[in-house]
C-alpha cells in the first residue's frame, strides 16, 4: 500500500499491574488506505479494542505510533470519530441534540446555524432516524440507538471512522439491517473505517481487508486477509458465492486452529 | 342501548365499578396514613395523661391544638397592636408637621415581641440563606473533587474531619468571628442572622460536597470518552456531560444538606438566642407557664412539618431539573 492514509508502526502498549508491566500489544503494523474498510477480528481479550483506542487517541501507545494524514496521533480528536459498543448516547439529550452536540463542536465557526441544522437533519436521514429525532435514547430500541451513534460519528465528518463492536449487542435481524445501512453509507461517503468485530460473517461481508489478531499477551497482527468481493455486496447472493465461503473458512481456520482460544 | 330499562343498570354497574376502583386506589394513599396518625394521637393522649411534670400534665393533642389557636390569636393581636402603634406615630407626626413644617419626624419601628409565626419566617429565611451559601460552595467544590483525583485525595481528610462536627461546637466560634469581623454601625443584616446562617452553612456543606463528588466521579467511562473524542473544552465538559450526569446525586446531597441545615438551625437558635423557632422554644421553656409545654409541642410539630415540606419542595425541584422523568424519586 503506497498511499497509506493511516499508518500504525510498531505499536505496543503495556499496562502496569500488581505483578509488573503487562504487555497487551506489541509490534502492531498496519497501513490503511483512504476509503478502505478494515475489520479487526480476534478472540476476546486479544487487544482489538486497545488498538482502536490507540488510534482514537484514548490510549497512548507505549512504543511505536500512529500517523494519520502525515500527522502523529497523540490525543483524541473529532477527525477520528468513534462508534462505541454500547452507543454511549447522552441520555439527557434527544437524538437530534446528541448529534447536535457533536456538530456544534466540530463545525463551530465553520457552519452557520441553519447549515448545522440542515447537516444534522441530513445525518439523521442517512441513518434512517428522522422519525425519532425528538426522542430520548431511553425511548428507542438498541438498534436505533446504535444508528444514532453512527449518525453522530458520521456527522463529525471524520477522516477515519472507528467502530468498536458496533453491532455486538444487537439481535441478528437488527444487526443485518444495520450492516446493510452501513454498507450503503460506506458506498456513498467512502469513509475510511476500522471496525472491531467478533462475527466472522460480518467481517467478510463488510470488509476490504480482515486483520486477524493473535492472542495476547503481546498480541499482534497474525494475518491479513484481502476480501476481493465486488461491491455492492448482496447478503443473499454471497450466501451462494464459493469465494465468500472460502474467506469465511480462512478466518475461521485462523481463529479456531492457529489461534485456539486459551481456555475460555 | 336505547332501552332505558337495560341501559340504566349497566350505567349503575359501571358507576359502582368506578367507585370501587377509586376506593381501591385511594385507600392506601389516604386511609392508611390517616389510620397511622389516628393511632398515634390516641397513644399520645393516653401516655400524656399519665405523665406529670412540674409544669402540669404533659399536653395531649387537644391541649396542643388549643395552644396552636391561641398562638394564632396572639399573632393577630400583636399585629393589631403594631398597626395601632404606627397609626399613632403618623397622627403625632402629622400634628407636629402642622405646627412646625421644619420639625424632624422619625418613624420608630415597633419593638413588640415577635410572634410564633414571625419566628417561623425568620427561621425559614435563615435556613434558606445558610443553605444557599453552602450549596454555592459545595457544588463547585464537589465537582472539582469529583473531576480530579489528586484534589480529592488532598481535600478528603479535611472533609471527613469536619463533617461529623456538631453545630453546637461551631457556634461559639462563629459567634465570636462574626462579632469581630462583621462590625458595621448600621448592619444590613442582623448579627444573629449572620451567625445562624453561617453555622447552618458550615454544617450542611458536607452532604452536598460528598454526594456531588461521588456523582461526578461515577461518570460513565463511555460518556467520558465521548467527551474526549469530541474534544470538549473543560467548561463544556462540565456543563454538557458532567452536570447532567451528576444531577441525581447532587440533589440527593442537597436534600440531605437541607434536612441537616434545618436541624442545625433550631439548635443554633436555641443556644445562641438568635431569633427563630429555636428561640421560641427556649423562651417558652424558660417561661415555664402551664401553657409552655403545649406551645413547645406546637413548635416541635411545626418544625417537623416544615422539614417535610422543604424536602418535598426539593423533590419537586429535582423532578423539574432532572432529565430522567421515569426515575422513581422518593
Amino acid at each position: 500500500m503506497n498511499n497509506a492514509h493511516l499508518e500504525l508502526t510498531g505499536v505496543g502498549i503495556s499496562f502496569p499491574t500488581d505483578k509488573g508491566l503487562f504487555c497487551a500489544l506489541s509490534n502492531v503494523n498496519l497501513k490503511i488506505a483512504k476509503g478502505e474498510f478494515v475489520s479487526l477480528i480476534g478472540h476476546s481479550g486479544c487487544g482489538k479494542s486497545t488498538v482502536l483506542n490507540i488510534v482514537a487517541g484514548l490510549y497512548q501507545a507505549s512504543t511505536g505510533g500512529v500517523i494519520l494524514d502525515g500527522k502523529e496521533v497523540n490525543s483524541p480528536g473529532a477527525e477520528r470519530a468513534v462508534v462505541f459498543q454500547n452507543h454511549s448516547l447522552l441520555p439527557w439529550l434527544t437524538c437530534y441534540q446528541n448529534i447536535e452536540l457533536a456538530v456544534q463542536q466540530v463545525f463551530k465557526g465553520k457552519k452557520s446555524k441553519a447549515e448545522m441544522r440542515e447537516w444534522i437533519e441530513h445525518n439523521l436521514e442517512l441513518v434512517h432516524m428522522t422519525h425519532a429525532r425528538d426522542k430520548r435514547p431511553s425511548e428507542i430500541s438498541g438498534g436505533m440507538k446504535q444508528r444514532i451513534g453512527i449518525g453522530r460519528a458520521l456527522a463529525m465528518q471524520p477522516k477515519v471512522l472507528l467502530m468498536d463492536e458496533p453491532f455486538g449487542a444487537l439481535d441478528a435481524l437488527t444487526r443485518a439491517h444495520l450492516q446493510d445501512s452501513l454498507m450503503e453509507i460506506h458506498a456513498e461517503l467512502g469513509n475510511t473505517v476500522i471496525m472491531i468485530t467478533h462475527d466472522v460473517d460480518e467481517a467478510v461481508l463488510l470488509s476490504d481487508r480482515i486483520v486477524m489478531m493473535s492472542n495476547g499477551p503481546s498480541a499482534t497482527v497474525g494475518d491479513i486477509l484481502d476480501v476481493r468481493l465486488a461491491r455492492p455486496r448482496e447478503r443473499m447472493a454471497l450466501a451462494h458465492d464459493p469465494r465468500y465461503h472460502e474467506y469465511r473458512a480462512a478466518v475461521l481456520e485462523f481463529l479456531y486452529q492457529r489461534q485456539r482460544r486459551p481456555a475460555a | 342501548m336505547s332501552n332505558p330499562a337495560v341501559a340504566q343498570p349497566i350505567k349503575d354497574t359501571i358507576k359502582s365499578a368506578q367507585k370501587a376502583a377509586l376506593v381501591q386506589r385511594w385507600t392506601p394513599i389516604l386511609l392508611l396514613p390517616a389510620a397511622g396518625i389516628l393511632v398515634f394521637l390516641m397513644f399520645w393522649q393516653v401516655v400524656a395523661g399519665s405523665i406529670d411534670t412540674s409544669l402540669g400534665k404533659f399536653p395531649g393533642p387537644v391541649q396542643v391544638a388549643s395552644q396552636f389557636s391561641s398562638l394564632v390569636e396572639e399573632h393577630f393581636a400583636e399585629q393589631r397592636k403594631a398597626d395601632e402603634f404606627y397609626e399613632r406615630q403618623e397622627v403625632r407626626n402629622a400634628e407636629r408637621l402642622a405646627k412646625d413644617p421644619d420639625a424632624k419626624v422619625t418613624v420608630r419601628p415597633y419593638t413588640g415581641k415577635p410572634t410564633f409565626f414571625k419566628q417561623i419566617l425568620t427561621s425559614l429565611y435563615t435556613v434558606m440563606s445558610g443553605f444557599a451559601i453552602a450549596s454555592l460552595l459545595a457544588i463547585p467544590l464537589g465537582i472539582v473533587c469529583g473531576l480530579s483525583k489528586p484534589i480529592y485525595t488532598a481535600i478528603n481528610p479535611l472533609i471527613q474531619v469536619f463533617k461529623p462536627v456538631s453545630p453546637l461546637a461551631w457556634l461559639p466560634l462563629v459567634t465570636m468571628v462574626v462579632s469581630a469581623v462583621y462590625t458595621s454601625a448600621d448592619p444590613l443584616l442582623a448579627k444573629s442572622f449572620v451567625t445562624s446562617a453561617f453555622t447552618v452553612a458550615l454544617c450542611c456543606l458536607w452532604p452536598t460536597v460528598i454526594n456531588t463528588t461521588v456523582g461526578v466521579a461515577a461518570l460513565d467511562k463511555d460518556l467520558l470518552n465521548v467527551s474526549r473524542v469530541l474534544s470538549l473544552s473543560p467548561l463544556d465538559h462540565v456543563r454538557r456531560i458532567v452536570l447532567p450526569a451528576a444531577i441525581p446525586m447532587i440533589f440527593t446531597g442537597l436534600r440531605l444538606s437541607l434536612a441537616t441545615g434545618w436541624m442545625v438551625l433550631i439548635a443554633a437558635e436555641m443556644l445562641a438566642q438568635n431569633p427563630g423557632l429555636g428561640k421560641f422554644i427556649w423562651d417558652e421553656f424558660q417561661n415555664g407557664s402551664s401553657n409552655s409545654l403545649g406551645r413547645i409541642m406546637v413548635a416541635v410539630l411545626t418544625i417537623g412539618l416544615i422539614g417535610f415540606v422543604l424536602d418535598r419542595l426539593m423533590l419537586l425541584l429535582q423532578r423539574r431539573v432532572s432529565w430522567d422523568k421515569n426515575a422513581d424519586l422518593r
